[in-house]
Order: C-alpha cells, then sequence, then structure tokens
C-alpha cells in the first residue's frame, strides 16, 4: 500500500454560472490525515471532492496533490479514489468484478484480479460472497463494497462522500471504527465529507466546518467543540447556549459581555479573535450545556445566571433541564446522571454557573439554523 | 340481471370483436394458404394443400426479394442502431438549453412521410455524386446509384430515430455517477462507455435492433423509391398484387405469422424460465419435482410453444406424402358437372325461346355465348379458376343442333356420355 500523501487547496473558487459553490478555500491536508468536510447540505462538500477528484476543474486557484498541481489532469490520472454519496456500484458486475475494476481496466487477467479481490473481500469481512451481484446485498454490504473497490486501486488519496449517511445509527457507529480502522491499517489520506458532526469529531485528525460554500474554520475536533471560531461553528457542532450582547471590557484573551437579557458574563475569546476585538463590539458569548452548573448565586464572579427550571429530559446518561432566564432567554444544562432527583426544583428560581474558561466569545455573526 | 354482469359480457363482447378485428384477418390469410382454389379464398373451400408452400418456394422473385430484404435489413439494423445510440448519448450531454431543439430535430424524420425520404435519398445521392465529380461507372458512381446503399441510407434515416427513442428511454435510467465511478478508478472514456454504459444498454440494442430489422424488412414508400433495379420482399409483393395474386402470398404471410408467434413463444419461454430461475436460486421457490420437464412447470407460454412446434411439424411431415390430387379431380370433376349442368339449363332456355321466337320471327338479340365473359375478363369464369381444359366445345355443339327437341336435348344420351 502506498502511504498518504497531502492535499492542498490554495485559494480554491468554484462557480457555476453566477452562483459561487465554493468561495476562497485554503486547505492543507497533511498525508495520512483522516481529514472531514463538515457542513449543512448544499454548502459544497461534495462540490470540493469533485475539484479533488478530478471531475470537475476549480474557476480559480490550484489543487495540489502530493505537491503536484492537478490542473488539467483527468480523474482516472489522479491518484485519488472516490467513494460516491450513492456508492454507485455497478449493477450488471458480480462483488469480485466491481471490486477489481481498476486492474481490469489496467489489464489484470482474470486470476489476478479474483485473488486480489478475495483477499479485500476477506478484509471487508465478506469472504465468499464475490459472486454476488450488488444489488444481492445489504446497505452496509454494499458500503464495505464500495471501500474495497476504491481501495484496490491503490490511491494514495481516498474520498468518501457522505458514505455512511444511508445507514442506520448501529450500523453508521459500527462502521466509523471500522472506517477508521482501516484508514489506519492502509495508512492513506483520507479525505471524509458528512454532514454528521458526531462522525466529523469522532473519526478525524482534522475537520473543516463549512457554511455556504465558505470554510468556516480547520481544526482537531477538540479545538471545534471547544473554541469555535464563528457562530455559525459553535451552534453547527454540538448544542450550544449562545448569549448575545456587546463587550464591554477586554483583558487578554478573556472579555466581558454585557448580555442582553443574563447581565455582565466572562469568556475567554476565540484563538482566531484574540487582539481583533474590541470594546463596544456586537458580540456573542457561548457555553454547552454540560459546562454548566447548579451554584452560589455570584453576580462578581460574571458567569452566573439565574434562571427558572420549565421542565426536564431524561436522556438515560443524562439529564437535560431547560430554564429559563430573565427575559424568557432559554437556557439548556445537561447534567450526568448520577441518580440524583430534580423534580423539587420545577418552577423553582435557581443559580447556574459556569467556568470561563469554558465558554467563548467570538463577534456576533449567523447561527446554524435549526 | 345485475349492471356488473352487463358490463361483464359487454366487456367480453368488446374483447371478443377487437381480436377478431385484429386476428381476423390473419386467420383468413392463412386459411387461404391451404385451399387450392387459385384465387385466395376461404370460401367456396375446393381442397387442403400445400401446393401454394411449393409455388412460393420454387417462386425466384419471392427468393430473390426475401434475399435482399434480409441483407438490407442486416444493413439497416447495423447504421440505424449505432446512429440512434450515438444521437441518444449526444441528447444527453448536450447543453441543457439546446436539449428540445435537438430532440426535435432528430425525431423529425419519423414525421416526414417515406415517399419523401425516398425520392430525397435518390435525388440527393445523385447529386452528390455529381457535386464530387464521381465518374459514370467509377466505383463511387457505382455506389451512388446502387439500390442497396441507397436504401439502407434512405431505410436508416428514419428508423434510426426510432432506435433513438427506444435508447433515450433506457438511458434516462442510467446513472451517470457510474461512468464517473469507472473513470475514477482509472478506466479511459473508451474503457467506461465499452464496460458500463454498453453492457447497461444491451437489452435496449437487442430491441432496437429487432425493432429496425422489421422496420427495414416491411418497408415500402421508401424502398420503392431507392431500391432502382434490385428488388425487396415489399417490392416484389407490391408487383405481384398488381399483376394477379395468387395463394403462395398466403404460404408466405403464413410462415412470417409462425415464425412470429414462434419466436415471441420462445421469448417469453425464456424470460419466464430465467426468472423462475432466478427464484429458486435466490431460495423464493422451490426447484419443483413435478412430471413435467422443469421448464414446462408454471409456464404456458413454453406449452403454448411446444404444441405450435407440434403442429408445425406434422404439417411439415404430413406436407412431404399428402397429396390432394384425390380431391382435386373429384372438386373438378364437381365443376364440370356444375359447367354442364348450366350449360343443358342454358340450351333448354334456347330451345324454349326458339320456339317461342319461331312464332314470333328471328330475334337478332341472342346472346353469343362467347361473348358472356363481359367487361370482368373473365376472371370471375369458373373455368379460368382451374386453367383445365375448357368445357367451352360443348357449347358450339349445342348451337348446332338446334333442333334437339323442346327439352333442349336432356335425355340426348350423348350428353350423358360427355360427362
Ligand atoms: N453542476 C452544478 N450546477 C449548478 N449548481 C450546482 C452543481 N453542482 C452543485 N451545485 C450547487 O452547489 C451547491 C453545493 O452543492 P454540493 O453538491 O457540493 O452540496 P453538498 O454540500 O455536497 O450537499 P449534500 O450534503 O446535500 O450532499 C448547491 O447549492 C448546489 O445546488
Ligand atoms: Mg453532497
Amino acid at each position: 500500500m502506498s502511504s498518504g500523501v497531502a492535499v492542498d487547496l490554495e485559494n480554491v473558487w468554484i462557480k457555476f454560472g453566477d452562483f459561487v459553490a465554493v468561495r476562497e478555500a485554503n486547505v492543507n491536508i497533511n498525508g495520512g490525515d483522516f481529514f472531514s468536510f463538515l457542513g449543512p447540505s448544499g454548502c459544497g462538500k461534495t462540490t470540493i471532492l469533485r475539484a479533488v477528484s478530478g471531475f470537475l476543474e476549480p474557476s480559480d486557484g490550484r489543487v495540489l496533490i502530493g505537491g503536484n498541481n492537478m490542473a488539467g489532469i483527468g480523474p482516472n490520472k489522479r491518484p485519488t479514489a472516490l467513494i460516491f454519496q450513492n456508492l454507485a456500484l455497478f449493477p450488471l458486475m458480480k462483488i469480485w468484478e466491481n471490486i477489481s475494476f481498476s486492474m481490469e481496466v489496467a489489464g489484470a487477467s482474470a486470476k489476478e484480479r479474483r485473488k486480489r479481490a478475495d483477499e479485500l473481500l476477506d478484509m471487508i469481512a465478506l469472504e465468499g460472497q464475490g459472486d454476488k451481484l450488488p444489488s444481492e446485498l445489504s446497505g452496509g454490504q454494499k458500503q464495505r463494497v464500495a471501500i474495497a473497490r476504491a481501495l484496490c486501486a491503490n490511491p494514495d488519496v481516498l474520498l468518501l462522500d457522505e458514505p455512511l449517511s444511508a445507514l442506520d445509527l448501529k450500523l453508521r457507529q459500527h462502521m466509523r471504527t471500522e472506517l477508521r480502522e482501516i484508514q489506519q491499517r492502509v495508512g492513506i489520506t483520507f479525505i471524509y465529507i458528512t454532514h454528521d458532526q458526531g462522525e466529523a469529531l469522532t473519526m478525524s485528525d482534522n475537520v473543516a466546518v463549512m457554511k455556504a460554500g465558505v470554510i468556516d474554520q480547520i481544526d482537531n475536533g477538540h479545538e471545534i467543540y471547544d473554541r469555535p471560531a464563528t457562530p455559525f461553528v459553535a451552534s453547527f457542532v454540538g448544542e450550544n447556549n449562545v448569549f448575545r450582547g456587546k463587550i464591554s471590557q477586554i483583558s487578554g484573551s478573556e472579555a466581558v459581555i454585557s448580555s442582553n437579557r443574563s447581565g455582565e458574563l466572562r469568556a475567554q475569546i476565540t484563538p482566531s479573535q484574540v487582539g481583533k476585538m474590541n470594546v463596544g463590539d456586537d458580540a456573542m458569548m457561548f457555553v454547552r450545556p454540560e459546562a454548566l452548573a447548579l451554584g452560589e448565586s455570584d453576580p462578581a464572579s460574571k458567569t452566573t445566571v439565574s434562571a427558572k427550571v420549565l421542565n426536564e429530559e431524561f436522556e438515560g446518561a443524562s439529564f437535560s433541564v431547560f430554564l429559563e432566564g430573565d427575559g424568557g432567554k432559554q437556557i439548556k444544562m445537561a447534567m450526568p446522571n448520577l441518580g440524583q432527583k430534580l423534580e423539587g426544583h420545577t418552577g423553582e428560581t435557581l443559580s447556574v454557573h459556569y467556568d470561563a474558561n469554558n465558554a467563548v466569545v467570538m463577534p456576533a455573526g449567523e447561527l446554524a439554523s435549526e | 340481471m345485475s349492471t356488473a354482469s352487463i358490463i361483464r359480457i359487454a366487456l367480453f363482447a368488446y374483447l371478443a370483436i377487437f381480436f377478431s378485428y385484429l386476428l381476423g384477418p390473419l386467420v383468413v390469410m392463412s386459411l387461404t394458404a391451404f385451399n387450392s382454389a387459385a384465387f385466395p379464398s376461404v370460401s367456396p373451400w375446393a381442397c387442403y394443400t400445400y401446393e401454394w408452400f411449393d409455388v412460393l418456394f420454387n417462386d425466384k422473385h419471392i427468393k430473390e426479394g426475401i434475399y435482399y430484404s434480409v441483407i438490407i435489413g442486416l444493413g439497416t439494423v447495423a447504421l440505424s442502431v449505432s446512429m440512434g445510440l450515438a444521437a441518444s448519448i449526444v441528447l444527453t450531454q448536450v447543453w441543457a438549453k439546446f436539449r428540445s431543439t435537438y430532440y426535435t430535430l432528430i425525431i423529425a424524420p419519423i414525421l416526414v412521410p417515406g415517399v419523401v425520404l425516398g425520392i430525397s435519398t435518390l435525388v440527393f445521392w445523385d447529386r452528390f455524386g455529381d457535386f464530387i465529380r464521381a465518374g459514370d461507372g467509377s466505383m463511387l458512381d457505382g455506389l451512388f446509384h446502387n439500390g442497396i446503399f441507397l436504401t439502407i441510407l434512405g431505410q436508416s434515416s428514419f428508423i434510426a430515430s426510432y432506435c433513438m427513442l427506444v435508447f433515450v428511454a433506457r438511458l434516462q435510467r442510467f446513472d451517470p455517477g457510474l461512468t464517473e465511478a469507472a473513470l475514477d478508478l482509472g478506466a479511459t472514456h473508451t474503457q467506461a462507455f465499452r464496460k458500463i454504459l454498453l453492457p447497461f444498454m444491451r437489452p435496449a440494442i437487442a430491441s432496437a435492433s429487432v425493432l429496425a430489422f422489421l422496420a427495414s424488412f416491411e418497408n415500402y414508400n421508401t424502398t420503392t423509391f431507392t431500391i432502382v433495379k434490385y428488388k425487396t420482399l415489399t417490392t416484389v409483393l407490391a408487383q405481384k398484387v398488381r399483376l394477379g395474386i395468387n395463394p403462395s402470398i398466403s404460404a408466405l404471410a403464413f410462415i412470417i405469422i409462425m415464425m412470429t408467434i414462434i419466436l415471441a413463444l420462445g421469448f417469453e419461454t425464456y424470460r419466464r424460465n430465467n426468472a423462475r430461475k432466478e427464484a429458486v436460486r435466490l431460495g423464493k421457490a422451490k426447484e419443483s419435482k413435478g412430471f413435467l420437464p422443469g421448464f414446462l412447470t408454471g409456464n404456458p407460454a413454453a406449452i403454448v410453444l411446444v404444441l405450435v412446434s407440434f403442429v408445425v411439424i406434422s404439417m411439415i411431415g404430413t406436407a412431404q406424402s399428402y397429396s390432394p390430387q384425390q380431391c382435386k379431380a373429384e372438386v373438378l370433376a364437381a365443376k364440370k358437372a356444375e359447367v354442364a349442368k348450366a350449360i343443358k339449363a342454358l340450351k333448354l332456355k334456347r330451345t324454349i325461346k326458339q320456339q317461342s321466337d319461331s312464332l314470333k320471327g328471328p330475334d337478332i338479340f341472342t346472346p353469343d355465348p362467347a361473348n358472356k365473359k363481359g367487361s370482368f375478363g373473365g376472371v370471375f369464369d369458373p373455368n379460368n379458376l382451374t386453367n383445365e381444359e375448357p368445357a367451352k366445345p360443348e357449347a358450339p355443339a349445342a348451337n348446332k343442333k338446334p333442333a334437339s327437341g323442346a327439352f333442349g336435348g336432356v335425355f340426348d344420351p350423348n350428353n350423358l356420355q360427355k360427362d
């Protein structure tokens, strides 16, 4: 197996007529990385992947694979293999013929192809099923065949376009681990597309979060989750409580925001905005439900909010408590299920506090629409 | 009676009428092939015979016509299937705004009358030959005036459009992602076409080929202009109809109908048999262990096919030994007797008339029996149908003996012997 090579997008624009599908994308993907593009439907993920695999040329900018400019090089000449959103298995070919198609077009003998196909079938735990047709396999099995078919081409870069979206939850979770395992085994670069943030966070070394053709943030999962760069990322990845207001005070990487309804609140400025924000700017502060906890009211700490308990939801591993702050501000708090009961508090006014290190503030912007 | 049962009866009546309208002519035509009467007819039924098949197989014009029809059919299949396939693929590639215009353009030949296509093909290639100055007698000149070449081109000009319609229907179900997947896996465009698109199109190519062959085989309008000095089955038949038809045409029709039925049944049998095997393979049905052989079970088409083949084979078998001579002789005898009877009646009438005339005086308008054929040229004279020695001499003989008495010689022993 070849080891992974780097993929770089330099200032890539992709337009369909007047419509800009991808705007000024700059991405550096290290060789051997598992890299994900995460974004809502229609944000241009597939479009970027098609530009990498060679099905469309960027309107502007360059795509480099292993440092080589790919301009003018067709999809059949690039060291990439794409797993399509709909898999695109060849319906009239048997499974083993599907898997070894790349060898067939390269002129390998039927015997060699069969041998390699059987090896790959073993790897994807479908031994002995080579003579079936794709229509005779289950969704998860087809999935694995598509992966085997792509791997059979010995690509340097494997591109996966939402390959798990058609599967049910259990199988999806299983396939996630399996994909990650395969990636570590073969050691090639994976570029993975998904609109499922759980998938992106669990599998990836790095994630690019996209919104309507623009890449908002590229970082590892932790940073994306803990230090979102934009309100869109903060609200798209995981759940978040948002407080709007104006910056009232800045000291280094920390800022105080005077929120519209919940008073003064302290938080960390997101790293990319440190030094760029000014007092009086419109800002948003985000704090995750699991970062909130019950505590003493202490307005001086600027990390407490008082709110009334509306209701709670039991989710097995955790409770979700829905609170209403001053002026009807909705706040969600998540608590691990340790056997405690909260019923007594319904309708009561509580004080909720957080650690300022777990809250981020950034310039106001568009949220991901729910 | 309830409304429901009335509707049912009406429906059955309708179906009966519809199918007899559809199949009646074919049945009648097939029957005429086995009647020994020289003009295709069912009634009066003369003799059951295979002689028209003999006539057919010995007709060198028809044989030649079939030969060229097949050659032209194959040429047309090759040309129009490839043109239709190319046109339909282009349709999926052209710029969306131009697509409907392109479609109309490509479909247009279907709407142009075949006669116009025929004449314009003829004229165009003749002019084209002039234009590129293909010298008289040169190979190109020969080609541009060659009936087979022109007919294949002329027919393909609209049959290709039919083929394209078949292909477009199939292509609409093709996922272009498959071609992309093939390219992505390193296939060249040619390989992607050959290994992905072509296998997908194979059923459509098969049906378009059959369609093209049949359309070519039965074409007359265009062919009659472009065929020049060759002949196809349709032009031969057209000529025959003009010159007088005989049941060998019915025999040909019968053969074609039987071939169609057997092919259709064969295809259906094959399809059902495959479906059954598939079901067995997927474990949805059990391999049956009935007393019938496997491919017959649950397959009415196969059973009918076996029966039809059996009938055809036994017909061919009996045709070798069966001879309708006896029957024909009887029919001939019966016919002669009838003719003689008619003549006697005529004589009787005439004697009665003469007797009354002798009272009134001579009648110059007495019809001459020789003129009886009238303006139809004797087409409907039963004597003409048999082409046997005519019974005419009797008439003058009757004229010679005007005085055989009041009963017109009915009792003349000579008359009895003549029969
Ligand atoms: N060939 C095309 N012509 C015109 N517009 C296109 C074309 N392909 C994609 N687009 C547009 O570009 C945008 C991005 O499409 P893309 O397929 O990349 O979305 P995506 O992020 O993959 O979405 P999903 O998660 O639903 O697959 C969409 O608004 C789409 O309408
Ligand atoms: Mg997509």
